[in-house]
């Protein structure tokens, strides 16, 4: 990185004194490129593998587009908005980068939709945050999701538990924030729809540490317990679980069953043995597309340094700084013009990316393939993800008529009702 | 207590009643229309009970902060980030030796060494200055909880207790009644009544130091009036270095507690001192039995809110403080000055 950075210094510094013009008509110099992740709070191991992602990506091209070196700048959030907010500020009218890679979390990704309308000539490609309304209420022009939101995630999980695991009660626990709710709103309507009910809804504060009361108060007489919950907070739920000698079956929401949690120190993930889950990848996929990609994240990094195999952010940040590199590739580095025709490569562009084929609707929101997997115990003794089915070509409305997947609203607390069709 | 009762006869009868009956919510078996209009027994007593060890842990924290307020008036807002720095000594040494009670003394050591020096580097220079003592320990949590981030790293640590302190306990209390008639006992987490009992101990055993013995005698004199007690010979500048390290390192067993049977991260060390300032504004500056009366409030405030109305509950916490201060600014157990 230093290197990198010294590296582009001195080219800098050497066109200066050839007296030749610097970043003068847009597809010359160094390409500057707003990293944005989580690298504090509850969800910094989510944000650390983030950005393995994007350098993953960088590595394999040879840290060059086009003929322009890149420089990336990284920024740390916290998952709140205001953090997000600050933090792409600073990118964009401090830095002066080109693109944004980023935000990780949900609710910094509605802020970040907000604030692209206020910048114009810069491109936010989103990094992994998953709430429906980023993209679904109000696009922007310039931003742009490659990877699923979180009820697309959930496409799948509801008729799996429903029809092949027999849970005909659920009650779920969620961290009270905007992609949670997508989560929930994802499983709802496919699980009630199926026949299922959802008895009680549980959210907790993001970063919430004691769960002690939560614990006691979630019911005994469900058949399972959703559990939505991510980075620290779900480590410490699921050992104070454990601590409280609970034993319900669990369902697991994305970011539940990710590395980032199958991987944690200590006996917590022993609880997720077994437990169902969905979302945009499996672990233990065998599409050699995702083996290219896992031996690509493991070369990049040595082992110490990263973890046994790449998470859903390292996925979906890569995922989307590859889509940036092609589209640098096929307008030769050229962002003139406020940047019009690698916009409109990214429209179009259909990415092979490790989990399947992603295209763009017209909101910029991300078409692909959702995975319905199960925790098991490896031969390792580690825990992953295995594949139970695949559903391709998953859009936003999750397959629901537009206008009847408007009528339900906007994910929420208490949204979608659980009805038996929508 | 007789006083008292003598004085206050309405309120003692009040406070006689209400414990009536919280015994009674506690022992008794629920009717199902108490059970149908707030719950089952099962949540209100782990709400108490999680609300009790979670007071446990605040006291901790507040005790060591309220005793330093107590003898030197010094306002010490790095005592969030001496809590953090004791859960990290922790995580490490029972990371390295795999023995979770080694981390105990460990951090205290480390963390009151810490005391030790900030005592002799920093309060010592500005004693009696309470705006410029608060300006520079705010500027030193700041500088240290960046240190930390760097040399630690933003992840959250958890501090796995041993063996045979995981898993639930059967209670002899009663939860409910299945329809054979079998009584189902609550189960707790045996690592939160440990953690309780090691608090409670802890509060008698400072309580039993400061009374009853000759250490006691001079700092309770100290709190009195200083100047008198350093003309008497007794040297005031070792009585405040001991203070200083002790109160520095119960917040470090404090860390390695909350890493225990919560989790320590970047923040936590802010979210203590929060804690510790509501604490000993509610129980009174300087008082330990307040801080403990305090801690209790608190931490059943918090976990009756997060059961019962979970969007108001970071309210009850801030809504007790206000009450307090309205009507009695100088804490519960305060002394009037």
């Amino acid at each position: 990185m230093k290197k990198l950075h010294l590296g582009s210094l001195s080219a800098v510094a050497l066109m200066s004194a050839l007296g030749a013009p610097v970043l003068a008509d847009g597809h010359a110099g160094t390409l500057k490129i707003g990293a944005l992740a989580t690298l504090e709070g509850t969800y910094t191991q989510l944000g650390e593998d983030s950005i393995r992602g994007i350098t993953t990506a960088l590595e394999a091209a040879g840290n060059e587009i086009a003929g322009r070196d890149v420089e990336v700048i990284t920024v740390s959030t916290d998952g709140s908005p205001d953090s997000a907010l600050r933090a792409a500020r600073k990118l964009v009218e401090q830095d002066g980068v080109d693109i944004i890679i980023g935000p990780l979390s949900g609710s910094e990704g509605i802020a970040l939709r907000d604030y692209s309308k206020t910048q114009p000539g810069t491109t936010f490609i989103n990094g992994s945050s998953g709430a429906m309304e980023t993209t679904f209420v109000d696009p922007s022009d310039n931003f742009f999701r490659f990877n699923t939101d979180g009820a697309q995630w959930s496409v799948g999980l509801g008729n799996y538990v429903y029809n092949e695991k027999g849970y005909e009660t659920v009650a779920t626990i969620g961290e009270d924030y905007s992609f949670i709710y997508t989560q929930v709103f994802g499983f709802a309507t496919e699980y009630c729809a199926a026949g299922g009910e959802i008895t009680e809804r549980f959210w907790v504060p993001l970063g919430t540490k004691d769960f002690g009361s939560i614990i006691a108060a979630l019911p005994d007489d469900v058949d399972a317990i959703y559990l939505g919950l991510g980075g620290g907070d779900a480590v410490n739920f699921l050992n104070q679980y454990q601590q409280a000698g609970g034993d319900a079956n669990l369902i697991g929401g994305s970011i539940m069953v990710d590395g980032t949690v199958l991987n944690s120190e200590g006996s917590a993930k022993a609880a997720l043995t077994g437990v169902p889950s969905s979302g945009m990848m499996a672990d233990t996929s065998d599409d050699p597309r995702w083996t290219d990609f896992v031996s690509l994240y493991q070369d990049t990094f040595d082992e110490a340094d990263r973890f046994p195999a790449p998470t859903l952010f390292s996925l979906a940040y890569y995922n989307s700084t590859s889509a940036m590199l092609q589209c640098m590739e096929a307008v030769g580095g050229d962002l003139s013009d406020g940047q019009a025709g690698f916009r409109e490569c990214l429209s179009n562009l259909t990415l092979e990316a490790p989990n399947g084929d992603i295209k763009l609707d017209e909101n910029r929101q991300a078409i692909g393939s959702n995975f319905v997997v199960e925790v098991r115990e490896q031969d390792d003794g580690s825990l992953a993800t295995e594949v139970v089915s695949v559903i391709e070509n998953v859009n936003q409305t999750l397959g629901i008529d537009p206008a009847a997947f408007a009528a339900i609203g906007l994910p929420g607390r208490e949204t979608p009702v659980c009805q038996s069709s929508y | 207590m007789r006083d008292f009762a003598n004085r206050y006869p309405v309120w003692t009868g009040v406070l006689a009643l209400l414990v009536v009956i919280l015994l009674w919510l506690i022992f008794a078996i629920w009717p199902p229309g108490l059970v149908d209009a707030v719950g089952s027994k099962k949540i209100f007593l782990s709400a108490l009970f999680n609300g009790i060890t979670l007071g446990g842990l605040y006291f901790l924290v507040a005790s060591g902060f309220t005793l330093i307020f107590g003898l030197m008036r010094n306002v010490n807002l790095a005592h969030g980030t001496l809590y953090l720095l004791g859960g990290y000594v922790g995580f490490h040494t029972a990371d390295k030796t795999g023995s979770w009670l080694l981390a105990f003394p460990v951090a205290f050591v480390v963390v009151g060494i810490c005391g030790v020096l900030l005592q002799v580097l920093v309060f010592r220079r500005m004693e009696g200055q309470d705006l410029r003592q608060t300006l520079v320990t705010i500027g030193i949590s700041i500088v240290v909880a960046d240190l930390m981030l760097w040399g630690f790293g933003g992840d959250f640590f958890n501090i796995s207790p041993p063996s045979w302190l995981s898993g639930p306990v059967e209670t002899f209390f009663v939860s409910s009644v299945r329809r054979s008639g079998e009584l189902v006992y609550l189960k707790y987490p045996m690592v939160r009544i440990v953690i309780f009992v090691a608090a409670v101990v802890v509060g008698v055993a400072m309580w039993l130091a400061l009374n009853k013995t000759r250490i006691g005698m001079m700092i309770r004199a100290g709190v009195d009036d200083r100047d008198m007690l350093s003309a008497t010979g007794a040297r005031i500048q070792i009585v405040f270095i001991g203070v200083f390290a002790f109160g520095a390192g119960l917040a470090g067993i404090a860390g390695v507690v909350g890493g225990t049977f919560q989790s320590i991260a970047p923040g936590e060390d802010t979210r203590f001192l929060l804690a510790s300032l509501v604490v000993v504004i509610v129980g009174g500056m300087g008082s330990i039995p307040g801080a403990a009366l305090g801690a209790l409030l608190i931490g059943l405030a918090e976990q009756f809110g997060s059961v019962y109305f979970p969007t108001y509950a970071v309210v009850l916490t801030f809504l007790i403080m206000v009450v307090v201060l309205a009507f009695r600014p100088e804490g519960l157990l305060g002394q009037q000055k």
